[in-house]
């Protein structure tokens, strides 16, 4: 467990040095997830252990998300104002987002067998 | 006995202890509930866990700073985790690659359906320049958001708001709408949310399956990637054009 936590360390750690250091809009531990990504197809796949610590990290992932949600109470002021029209938008928004990928992604898929549908 | 009572909690509100205990507590309470719900979307741990601490600091008038003191040990490892996130994508690499053209498809449609409708609904909804332009990168993961809203004139502390609350929209509303669209393929279930909800769709796309977890993973990224390049562009254009 501490050898794939520090190679996940190691990773944050390169992806965070990278997009600094080339000024990539893109944050470092998503880099690093591209680069690891990469390792991985080389190397021919995870360890037992990478592939267990992954699992138990990313079994609790909204876990994570929790503190920076709690930090809403802080800037939930800005909100007030004009909380209907960010509020609709927002749910019309999502909900159009969530519709049209799937739509798009049906409509490009290649076999329709895939879908389980019988002819 | 209340003074030494007073005491304890003067001790405590000042220690890193207490905002990480109550994290995690919140949460498995949350978790708890979720799963008594049978794992029903509507009972999302991330909205139910948010919803207690909130409730807990403002009626001990703890400070969201003094709070995340402790809970930034739990915030911290969004990085390792985000970063595990390949090892799914590995694992799901012949599907995602049987899957090109409907992925960049989706990715495309789905990423410009974000940034544009939620700029039109708010204008037409009367909301004001820098409150659309803090909606336009809302899709995407919270310092990437950020980060495009402030350099296009937006409220970054806005826009991280918005950002959390379209990733619960999307964990809340997802199944609903892919069960009323009749669809089932949990890799596309997966990368919608992905693109829609970020991390937070991310999380309870693993939670479902697998498989639409970390098409979830590769859709985040791609959109973060894609939105933080396209949302000036476009900002830039609606903004003429209005």
């Amino acid at each position: 467990m501490l050898s794939a936590l520090s190679a996940l360390l190691v990773f944050q750690l390169a992806g965070e040095v990278l997009a600094r250091s080339l000024n990539l809009p893109i944050p470092g531990p998503v880099i690093g997830m591209l680069m690891l990504f990469v390792a991985l197809v080389l190397r021919g796949g995870p360890g037992e252990e990478l592939k267990t610590t992954g699992q138990n990290l990313l079994q609790h992932l909204s876990l994570l998300f929790v503190p920076a949600g709690t930090g809403i109470m802080v800037h939930l002021h800005r909100v007030s104002d004009e909380w209907l029209p960010l509020l609709v938008s927002l749910l019309v928004s999502t909900l159009a987002t969530l519709v049209v990928t799937a739509l798009v992604m049906k409509l490009c898929q290649p076999s329709p067998a895939a879908s389980g549908e019988k002819p | 006995m209340t003074q030494d009572i007073s005491q304890i909690w003067v001790y405590l509100s000042a220690s890193p202890l207490l905002g990480l205990t109550i994290t995690l507590l919140a949460y498995q309470l949350a978790f708890a509930l979720y799963r008594r719900s049978g794992s029903n979307p509507l009972a999302n741990p991330v909205l139910i866990a948010v919803f207690i601490l909130v409730l807990f600091l403002t009626l001990t008038a703890t400070s969201y700073e003094t709070y995340f003191a402790g809970a930034q040990f739990v915030h911290f490892l969004l990085g390792p985790a985000t970063v595990a996130l390949a090892i799914p994508l590995y694992t799901q690499f012949r599907r995602v690659r049987s899957m090109l053209l409907p992925v960049f498809a989706g990715l495309f449609a789905g990423s410009l359906t974000a940034i544009v409708s939620a700029v039109l609904v708010a204008r037409l909804l009367g909301a004001s320049t820098s409150t659309q332009l803090s909606l336009a990168p809302k899709s995407v993961t919270t310092p990437i958001a950020m980060g495009v809203a402030e350099r296009i004139g937006g409220i970054p502390s806005l826009t991280a708001v918005l950002v959390i609350v379209t990733g619960i929209l999307g964990a809340v509303g997802a199944r609903f709408v892919f069960d009323a669209m009749k669809l089932r393929d949990p890799a596309i279930r997966g990368f919608a949310i992905g693109i829609a909800s970020h991390g937070i769709g991310t999380a309870r796309a693993f939670q479902v399956n697998e498989q639409s977890g970390a098409f979830a993973a590769l859709a985040m990224g791609m959109n973060g990637a894609l939105t933080a390049m396209l949302v000036p562009w476009i900002a830039a254009y609606l903004m003429n054009i209005g």
